[in-house]
């Protein structure tokens, strides 16, 4: 039966798009890929160019076109001299330890949500849900304020716990649509056997729960990875700061040399880019999951 | 089984940490900010209620950008809308066809989302420079004269020109992110209803136009609030593309925020911002789902 159907779809198809139409979307796809893929061009050719090649102007050339010499030691350079490492650690620290904080909390909220009856379960996850809608701007000032009384500028808990609180809803909106799916008879079974709920959860329901702590995981980190304007303002000491907030810092110097900052930006894109290489079909799904079920 | 009282117990222990997070980093700063924009503050000594002069003082434009700045957020809504959402929806439909290499297509459109804001705001610095590939491009082509002067792109000289070089990039960026939202409504259509269209003899478009577009209600939704809401929190391109806070040309709420905030240290108003940002956040999304609820 399906395979006849099928057969069916491939001969209209086949009978139906004109060969023209189908040749100019090719083009429109195509054209709009290598618009998308400029950016990675860019940097890697940023990246292998001394300073006249970066500065002086030629629209196939340099600044825009590739390097007429090659110059990899700009990568050496920006490792051994440029502060990139330490972003690249600070960025690390900060953004797993949102992700933990982010999926135990959602997973903890999701179990008491979804899985236990009580009255107010509904309202309660509304009012979590409102979370979405409310932007980092409505509580940077006052966190900032008690940030700084307590002298924890400079600190990655400044951020850290913020980040958390903005991906907690989504967070939670994916958890929640996971956990759901789970049978209530396992629960049942594990009450009956004398388990109490701690236990349940810790030993029933997290073990089940892999797919959704990955789907947080990486909503979270498309988050937390590139924040800027939380970043830039609670992390000014260029020990502390984070990937973004220290890039931006490196631009806004009025440094001699950019062939090395072009190679920091490869550096400090590179993580990514292979990450998602690698997981793009997860990563895909995970940012889709996110945002469907809201 | 367990008892009632103690399932209250628990179930609060469970929320412990979302609510510690909840309250903490967004009730409580909410209520404080609301609170603070009818106080001059400093960040130190005593606050001085001054009833609505903050706000007052916002809607001054010889004082700040706000009104502005309001005006370009919604500008960049109204684009966003119009322009960058039918193009995602567009490369959404024709990927969500089973075209060859659907999913090479999907993840290249997709990866300017992941690439950091610093980069894509240096990359376009430099298309846009005044030396830079728009204004050679231009050159090339003829629009610009021998002996004529470049156009200055990045320039905040009244001329409204910077607010435009800011959204290409910003509206460019995000066009992937819609377009993997609604793919992934596109492929929620089952497969039998496309088939059955077809049979009954549509072509594709009559397909997408009829059947897949009506069948994405709830993501067009979503798409359309994530678009209106992130143009009003708008603010990594700009900071980095404008490089002052107090550009005026191509002010957005949050630069005239953080202008307030962080350059003169004035939290009072700052917080009036803030609070403007929410309302109008809150505002936009409950008439986007209003509006969607009403053509059911």
């Amino acid at each position: 039966m399906a395979t006849k159907k099928s057969v069916n779809l491939e001969q209209y198809q086949v009978r139906k798009s004109k060969g023209w139409v189908n040749v100019l979307i090719s083009i429109f796809l195509a054209i709009w890929a290598i618009i998308n893929l400029f950016p990675l061009y860019w940097m890697f050719t940023f990246a292998l160019k001394d300073n006249p090649q970066i500065l002086h102007t030629n629209m196939f050339g340099p600044p825009d076109g590739p390097p007429s010499k090659w110059f990899w030691s700009n990568f050496k350079e920006a490792w051994s001299t440029g502060p990139i490492d330490k972003f690249f650690i600070n960025s690390i620290i900060i953004t797993g330890s949102t992700i933990v904080i982010t999926t135990l909390a959602a997973m903890m909220a999701s179990y008491a949500i979804t899985r236990i009856k009580w009255r107010f379960s509904e309202s309660v996850n509304r009012i979590f849900m409102l979370g979405i809608t409310i932007p980092m701007q409505a509580s940077i000032i006052p966190v900032y304020l008690v940030v700084s009384k307590l002298h924890l500028i400079n600190t990655p808990i400044s951020v850290i716990i913020p980040y958390s609180a903005f991906s907690l809803a989504m967070a939670l909106l994916i958890c929640n649509g996971f956990m759901i799916q789970i049978p209530k008879e396992l629960d049942e079974a594990a009450y009956i056997d004398g388990c109490g709920r701690g236990r349940v959860f810790f030993s029933v329901i997290l073990p089940l729960m892999k797919p959704a702590v990955a789907t947080t995981a990486i909503y979270t980190f498309l988050q937390c990875w590139n924040e800027l304007m939380i970043a830039s303002t609670f992390l000014t000491g260029e020990k502390y700061m984070t990937l973004p907030a220290g890039m931006a810092q490196l631009f806004g110097s009025h440094t001699t040399e950019w062939g090395p900052i072009g190679a920091s930006l490869v550096i400090a894109t590179l993580p990514t880019i292979v990450f998602y290489i690698l997981f793009s079909r997860r990563i895909q799904d995970s940012f889709i999951a996110g945002a469907v079920k809201g | 089984m367990k008892s009632k009282k103690y399932d209250g117990l628990t179930i609060f222990l469970f929320l412990l940490p979302a609510i510690i997070l909840f309250v903490g980093i967004l009730v409580a700063p909410l209520i404080s900010s609301f609170v603070n924009s009818f106080f001059e503050y400093k960040g130190f000594g005593a606050k001085t209620p001054v009833q609505f002069d903050n706000y007052r003082r916002l809607f001054d434009t010889n004082e700040t950008w706000f009104k502005p700045s309001v005006v370009h957020a919604l500008i960049l809504a109204g684009l966003s809308v119009f322009v960058q959402l039918p193009l995602s929806l567009g490369l959404a439909l024709l990927l969500g066809r089973g075209i060859k290499g659907e999913r090479f297509f999907l993840s290249v459109n997709f990866l300017p989302v992941l690439i950091s804001t610093v980069v894509i705001g240096q990359l376009w610095l430099k298309v846009f420079d005044s030396n830079g590939m728009v204004n050679a491009l231009l050159r090339m082509v003829g629009y610009l004269k021998e002996g004529e002067d470049n156009i200055q792109w990045l320039a905040d000289n009244g001329s409204g020109i910077l607010l435009y070089s800011c959204f290409v990039p910003m509206l460019w960026q995000y066009v992937g992110y819609h377009m993997l939202l609604m793919y992934a409504g596109v492929k929620s259509v089952p497969t039998e209803l496309r088939e059955a269209a077809k049979i009954d003899g549509a072509t594709d478009w009559q397909v997408d136009w009829h059947v897949v577009i009506p069948s994405m209600k709830q993501i067009i939704k979503v798409s359309v609030i994530f678009a209106v809401t992130g143009s009003l929190k708008s603010y990594d391109l700009i900071r980095i593309m404008a490089m002052d806070l107090k550009v005026k040309d191509a002010a957005v709420p949050s630069t005239v925020l953080m202008d307030f905030m962080s350059l003169r240290q004035e939290y009072g108003v700052a917080s009036a911002v803030s609070v403007m940002l929410i309302l109008l956040c809150f505002f936009f999304a409950i008439t986007i789902g209003a509006v969607f609820k009403e053509r059911d």
